[in-house]
């Protein structure tokens, strides 16, 4: 009597692994809504809040993805090919939502223009070249 | 270094109520327990975390004492709080509640926190209280207009506690005016729930706490709630570091109380308080809180004013990973 209700809860666990498999690796792109993913970063471009964004990125974000933004620990690289080509709204979408699966926090709670700023920081940073060290480290 | 403190203030939890006993056999020296008893704690917070990491985050909390807010600590990290509670309640002694409180990341969606409490009271004894131990859920896995967090607690604590973490029921200030050698013996080991609410408005932090407590010991199921409203003094972050800048401030407001038990639900003879909050967040350093709060009801404290310093080792769980995976 027991063996359907078995054969039951492996089905929804290999569902729920498949999903988890699936939502890695950025998957969470596609859970952008079209809204966001067009929005313009508002500090693009600004040294004030270039340099602000350095300063929070130190403080919030440097203990995962690293000093120079290469990731470490298995966190993203930040100066990824994949980064480079995400919009500024994925980016902020993804600061306000994390990735909680993957392990990323949701940034809600940082005002919105301290995201923005911390997006600027990361478009200002090279790609592959030099690891640049963030102030304070 | 780092690592054997911990497991030595995490020991005694087997023995937790042998040492009311201990500490307040004799009343003569009550105050120098006191200090005993209320600084190891923020000591052993304070100089303990320069040996375990080199930097220490900001953390994006809201200014709350009471309310909890959606935020869950980052993975890996672990916050070390020391909380101070002290006030001079009507008809009864002036005393001193110290809270060490731990809080780690162990998921971005999972939150786990063990606290460990005292108190000190005028005239009376130090004593060890209990110790409480907190998870927190975070339910959806994108942001919404209302964020719901779950909150498991279990508690053990004996009837001397003064930390004022909640309100529920009808707790009231009768419960100050015990003398601890009476209440000592009233161990409660309690289970509670909290169904946490919490939004993001335009830069404000809005949060509202649901609190269900069921003493496993006897007792009919306790309610009560908190609210918070908050947001940092500045929205944008400086080009340049600084200390006293507005971005390091945040400040807010917070109301709290019982609402009775399951029998009787309501206001009728249960407790409330509320009061401005200030928290100031040193960069690449500690973050520092105080908030006096005041009695809204004759069933509760005039004034309690409460402190709290609190700072965050970054990755801690990197401390424990072997070389080769780091």
């Amino acid at each position: 009597m027991k063996k359907p209700e078995n054969v039951c809860f492996v089905l929804a666990l290999l569902l729920a692994s498949a999903a988890a498999v699936l939502a890695a690796d950025g998957s969470w792109l596609q859970r952008v809504p079209a809204i966001e993913r067009h929005l313009v970063d508002p500090y693009d471009n600004q040294p004030q809040a270039i340099a602000a964004g350095k300063f929070l990125f130190s403080e919030h974000c440097a203990q995962c993805h690293g000093s120079d933004a290469h990731g470490r620990h298995g966190h993203p690289d930040l100066r990824s090919e994949r980064v480079a080509r995400a919009t500024d709204g994925e980016l902020a979408w993804l600061l306000r939502n994390g990735s909680l699966a993957k392990g990323m926090p949701s940034w809600s709670t940082l005002p919105e223009p301290e995201r923005w700023q911390i997006i600027a920081f990361l478009r200002s940073l090279p790609r592959d070249a030099e690891p640049v060290r963030v102030a304070g480290h | 270094m780092f690592t054997a403190p911990a497991f030595r203030i995490a020991a005694p939890l087997g023995t937790l109520h042998s040492l009311p006993h201990r500490f307040s056999n004799s009343r003569n020296h009550s105050w120098h327990r006191t200090a005993l008893l209320s600084s190891a704690l923020p000591l052993f917070s304070a100089l303990l975390p320069p040996t375990a990491a080199s930097t220490a985050a900001r953390a994006q909390e809201p200014p709350y004492f009471v309310t909890y807010s959606q935020v869950l600590e980052e993975p890996g990290n672990l916050e070390i709080a020391q909380r101070g509670l002290t006030g001079s309640p009507k008809d009864s002694n002036a005393f001193y509640n110290s809270t060490l409180e731990l809080e780690y990341g162990a998921k971005a969606w999972w939150t786990t926190e063990l606290y460990l409490q005292g108190q000190a009271t005028a005239k009376d004894s130090a004593i060890f209280t209990g110790f409480r131990w907190e998870n927190r859920f975070r339910v959806l896995p994108t942001e919404r207009w209302i964020n719901p967090v779950l909150y498991l607690e279990y508690e053990d604590v004996n009837g001397a506690d003064k930390s004022v973490l909640e309100v529920t029921g009808h707790d009231s200030i009768a419960d100050f005016q015990e003398r601890n050698a009476d209440s000592r013996g009233d161990i409660s080991r309690t289970i509670e729930g909290k169904l946490i609410l919490s939004s993001e408005p335009k830069g404000w932090d809005v949060s509202e706490n649901w609190i269900m407590e069921k003493n496993m010991m006897g007792g009919a199921w306790e309610f009560g709630y908190a609210l918070g409203a908050s947001r940092p003094l500045a929205f944008t972050g400086g080009s340049r570091e600084c200390t006293f800048c507005r971005q390091n401030f945040s400040a807010g407001a917070e109301l709290y109380g019982g609402l009775a038990t399951v029998h009787d639900f309501g206001l009728h003879h249960t407790s409330h308080c509320a009061g401005p909050t200030m928290f100031f967040n040193l960069p690449h350093g500690p973050t520092l809180g105080f908030s006096p709060q005041f009695g809204l009801s004759s069933n509760s404290a005039g004034i309690l004013w409460r402190v709290t310093a609190s700072y965050e080792v970054q990755q801690f769980r990197d401390l424990f990973r072997s070389k080769k995976a780091r």
